[in-house]
């Protein structure tokens, strides 16, 4: 058990196993998102209250789940890194970052496009929109964090403590924004008590939501391939590779 | 060693391997009392901020008493909040540039307890004293009548958790030579829920309601904090000093 821990656990390992699962994670993603849009965008029946306005959750509501799953994984990778200094761990978490920060962002921004059409305002001082907003500062803050250190081991271990506090906080943030929101105002709309979604509506849905995770975790390959290369370039097998592809 | 030997000399004390928990936070509250009533700025700075930030709002928005009583809760815990972020850029700062941090670090006591000798103090300095000028300064914004305690309370309570996470934030970019603006950037996405009630005991005093279970939250928040922070800065300490 330990020893295929510490085998994935090396860089190079991790490079030649990603190297074999890369394909199949794009091939899934792209598929998925393909198919899903698609269904999504031309196929699925219209609102009847929204019109097609509505059809943009097909990106809303994959990009805000992946925004706090990566922040959750993001934290995971952290602790892995700090108790067994699993180097590869600290590697997903560098590039799980910006990841996650540019889905919180297009949630964000997908959620405002929304917003105009259906509620009549841009932004609303709503209790998911505040925490959502809360969680891209969370995420500036580590990227921010990672980047101050002159030397890579300490911002490695820096980001990594702050990811773990901010994964304690995150859902403290969640309830007292909630709390926060009933006690200042009531309500006229909300997102979650909307009408229950029609099966061929749905469909499509799902479809997204996996395939933006298929993404997620490719796109996490994918870099974490990249920052090994990167880090290890002295290494001698990243040497003969580089010697072998030229 | 003979007792008479160990009440003469607290700081030998402190290093010797058998040297009890107990003695050696009490050594460093009283080593970082004695340097706070040295450098009385340090103390005077944030309440002088914190008056001036409260005295810019009736400038920018409006004098009138009504306005003012509406916002003034959250006014006063805002500014009183930036003023807590504004001193713990120098909790760890002057310990770190003369090495006594590094000192903190090798002694035998575990490093999480020392640092909540560290943040008490800060706390004593900055948290409480802001607390008590609250009340001040709300007559300034019209408080209105009745909230007065539960805003010095709230604060006194809030404030123990903005020390402890901050001291976190603190910790994390005490080696950086620039770190005052990633400070800020760290540690007040994770102080809005200690706003948030904080704010909340106050309006819930204006308008009549308990304002127990704010304060309840706020002490849980503070709990929490107390159990979870220390051993965050100890962590970031390290990270910070053998990076």
């Amino acid at each position: 058990m330990w020893a295929f821990i510490h085998k994935v656990g090396s860089p190079k390992w991790f490079y030649a196993i990603s190297g074999r699962l890369l394909p199949w994670c794009w091939i899934l993603a792209v598929g998925l998102i393909l198919v899903g849009s698609l269904w999504g965008l031309a196929f699925a029946p219209a609102d009847y209250q929204q019109g097609d306005s509505f059809r943009i959750i097909y990106v809303h509501v994959p990009a805000a789940f992946l925004a706090q799953s990566i922040f959750v994984s993001m934290a995971v990778a952290a602790l892995v890194f700090m108790v067994w200094k699993i180097k590869v761990a600290d590697m997903a978490a560098a590039v799980m970052a910006p990841l996650g920060a540019v889905m919180t962002f297009v949630a964000l921004f997908t959620g405002s496009v929304w917003g105009m059409p259906t509620w009549g305002t841009w932004w609303i001082w709503d209790a998911r929109l505040t925490s959502m907003l809360i969680l891209l500062f969370l995420y500036l803050g580590v990227i921010a964090l990672r980047g101050a250190f002159a030397s890579r081991d300490s911002g490695s271990r820096a980001a990594s403590v702050l990811a773990m506090v901010g994964v304690i906080n995150i859902p403290v943030i969640k309830y007292s924004v909630d709390w926060w929101y009933t006690l200042h105002q009531k309500a006229s709309f909300s997102i979650t008590s909307r009408p229950s979604m029609p099966v061929e509506m749905w469909w499509p849905l799902l479809l997204m939501v996996v395939g933006f995770y298929a993404f997620f975790i490719a796109m996490t390959l994918m870099r974490t391939r990249s920052e090994i290369l990167r880090r290890e370039a002295g290494k001698h097998w990243v040497r003969e590779l580089a010697a072998g592809g030229a | 060693m003979s007792s008479s030997d160990r009440g003469a000399s607290r700081a030998v004390e402190m290093v010797e391997p058998r040297g009890g928990l107990g003695v050696a936070m009490a050594a460093i509250v009283k080593r970082d009392l004695t340097l706070a009533a040295r450098r009385r700025s340090d103390i005077l700075n944030p309440l002088a901020f914190f008056a001036l930030v409260i005295t810019l709002f009736p400038l920018g928005i409006s004098p009138q008493p009504a306005l003012l009583a509406s916002i003034a809760p959250g006014l006063l815990w805002v500014a009183a909040l930036l003023a807590t972020l504004l001193s713990l850029d120098t909790l760890f700062r002057a310990d770190f540039d003369d090495g006594s941090l590094e000192q903190l670090l090798l002694a035998p006591q575990p490093l999480s307890a020392l640092v909540l000798g560290k943040v008490a103090v800060h706390w004593l300095m900055t948290g409480l004293p802001l607390a008590l000028m609250a009340p001040l300064l709300g007559l300034l914004l019209a408080l209105p009548a009745g909230s007065y305690v539960i805003l010095s309370l709230s604060l006194a309570l809030g404030s123990i958790s903005l020390s402890l996470i901050g001291a976190i934030g603190a910790a994390l970019t005490v080696g950086l030579s620039r770190g005052g603006v990633l400070l800020s950037l760290l540690v007040l996405p994770l102080n809005i829920p200690v706003l948030i009630f904080g704010t909340g005991a106050v309006q819930a005093a204006i308008l009549g309601d308990p304002v127990g279970p704010h304060l309840a939250i706020l002490g849980a928040l503070c709990c929490g904090a107390l159990m979870l922070a220390p051993f965050a800065i100890a962590a970031s300490l390290r990270i910070s000093i053998n990076g």
